[in-house]
């Protein structure tokens, strides 16, 4: 009799100890940004690329107001509602008590200051690629900004969803700092691969997702339906998207298609983020999509 | 046989008198005649910022003025109260007319202000070679995507 119990309660035991390493937080090491200079003007940059404003921004913000990173937005979601987090330098409704190490762990690891896992709604999944001097650098450029006074809402999630230690799962399954496209890649390549899938993140929207909402690395870019309400985000793999690089490059600065359409949507908002970016960055990103692999 | 035919032209034009079930389906196909406009002109500009044909100043220019005049026309009567997306749904002449429109009027004719705006920035831009269309076309597709963004609903 006493074996099975034996057994039973060891199976239990190795079962909740693979649960808590799995799904445990991961945190970069103390002094990883040590030693690190940010240099705001760079980070502006940094800034716009990473489409901080498209979501940390007040819903229809322009001009200055797009630099007022307040939060407040709501992301309706499968899994619930998210409310965007307030990202200004207020000490009290922001971030401005935050380290560099702080904010370094949000970015490259997805967690926040108390060590508690951040969802996956903020694209940590992408920004884990960027390089600790360009945190570095944004971290600089964001304390610049004013601060915005208003409180953060918490979160509205289904049950699992809603149980925080569970995203430790996501990462683990789903969360990965290999770049997807590899093999034989020009600078002016691995310069748009750093820029496509770590800092402007187009794979978060472009690239489909399972039931558990990871993303199909094998289908990377081939569209997905919208994360913001009705239609479908375009395959962007060189199997539909056909525009010769000049047209891409075109359609990234001014927001035109080739037959002078323009770009709605969620795609206007990040037009205008990238037309802050200097022109080798817009031909890099194109010469990277071209490099994609193609899928039907 | 010879009274079927008549008959059958009836029964045609009925037909096609159903299909057209709304009645904003003129001022639907005026307004995506003016974005076609737009966008044809547009193009003229396009295709010479990016090189895909060699910058003629006279083509330029007739491409920037009628930028300039289509961009001035008063189009309230384009966008009728009740020819949205919603409203038409199913309807056969598809529109992606988001109800918004109507609710934020001001904001909507602002934008058409502002593409107003940076066709006559195109205007002079267009005279002085590639680079300065180059340099205008940005404000001009901006214009576009802005309005674009809050109000027509995606494919």
């Amino acid at each position: 009799m006493r074996r099975p119990l034996l057994l039973l309660a060891s199976l239990v035991l190795l079962g909740l100890a693979a649960f808590w390493y799995v799904t445990r937080p991961d945190p970069l090491p103390p002094r990883a940004m040590a030693g690190l200079t940010g240099d705001p003007q760079h980070g502006k940059l940094v800034f716009w690329a990473g489409g901080c404003a498209s979501c940390h921004a007040a819903k229809g913000a322009t001009g200055a107001d797009r630099l007022k990173l307040g939060g407040g937005r709501a992301l309706v979601t499968a899994f619930g509602t998210f409310h965007v987090p307030n990202i200004s330098p207020d000490p009290k409704d922001g971030i401005g008590d935050w380290t560099l190490q702080n904010f370094g762990n949000a970015l490259l690891r997805g967690l926040r200051p108390d060590g508690a896992h951040l969802y996956p709604a903020f694209p940590y999944s992408s920004y884990n690629k960027m390089t600790h001097q360009d945190v570095a650098d944004l971290w600089a450029f964001l304390r610049t900004l004013p601060p915005v006074a208003q409180p953060d809402k918490p979160h509205d999630l289904r049950f699992p969803f809603n149980i925080r230690r569970l995203v430790g799962g996501y990462d683990f399954l789903f969360v990965s700092k290999a770049w997807v496209v590899t093999g034989d890649l020009t600078p002016q390549q691995i310069r748009g691969r750093y820029l496509a899938e770590a800092v402007v993140h187009c794979g978060q929207c472009h690239t489909p997702r399972n039931a558990l909402g990871g993303m199909e690395r094998s289908r990377w870019l081939a569209g997905a339906p919208n994360p913001d309400g009705e239609g479908r985000i375009p395959n962007i793999t060189p199997a539909h998207l056909k525009w010769s690089s000049t047209d891409i490059e075109a359609f990234l600065t001014t927001g035109l298609t080739p037959d002078y359409d323009s770009a709605g949507g969620q795609m206007a908002d990040v037009v205008q983020n990238l037309a802050h970016l200097p022109k080798s960055d817009i031909a890099a990103i194109t010469a990277y999509l071209k490099k994609v692999p193609p899928v039907k | 046989m010879k009274f079927l035919k008549p008959a059958i032209i009836a029964a045609a034009i009925l037909g096609a008198g159903g299909a057209m079930a709304s009645p904003y389906d003129h001022a639907i196909e005026a307004r995506q005649g003016l974005m076609d406009n737009l966008a044809f002109n547009l193009g003229i500009l396009g295709g010479m910022a990016k090189g895909a044909m060699p910058y003629d100043a006279t083509e330029a220019k007739s491409a920037a003025d009628n930028l300039v005049t289509l961009s001035a026309l008063n189009i309230g009567a384009y966008w009728p109260k009740g020819s949205d997306d919603e409203a038409l749904k199913g309807d056969k002449l598809k529109t992606h007319a988001l109800p918004a429109i109507w609710a934020k009027e001001g904001e909507f004719m602002g934008h058409y202000k502002a593409l107003h705006e940076a066709t006559l920035k195109m205007q002079i831009a267009a005279a002085t070679g590639r680079e300065g269309i180059q340099g205008a076309i940005g404000d001009v597709g901006k214009a576009c995507g802005a309005c674009h963004k809050a109000f027509r609903a995606p494919e």
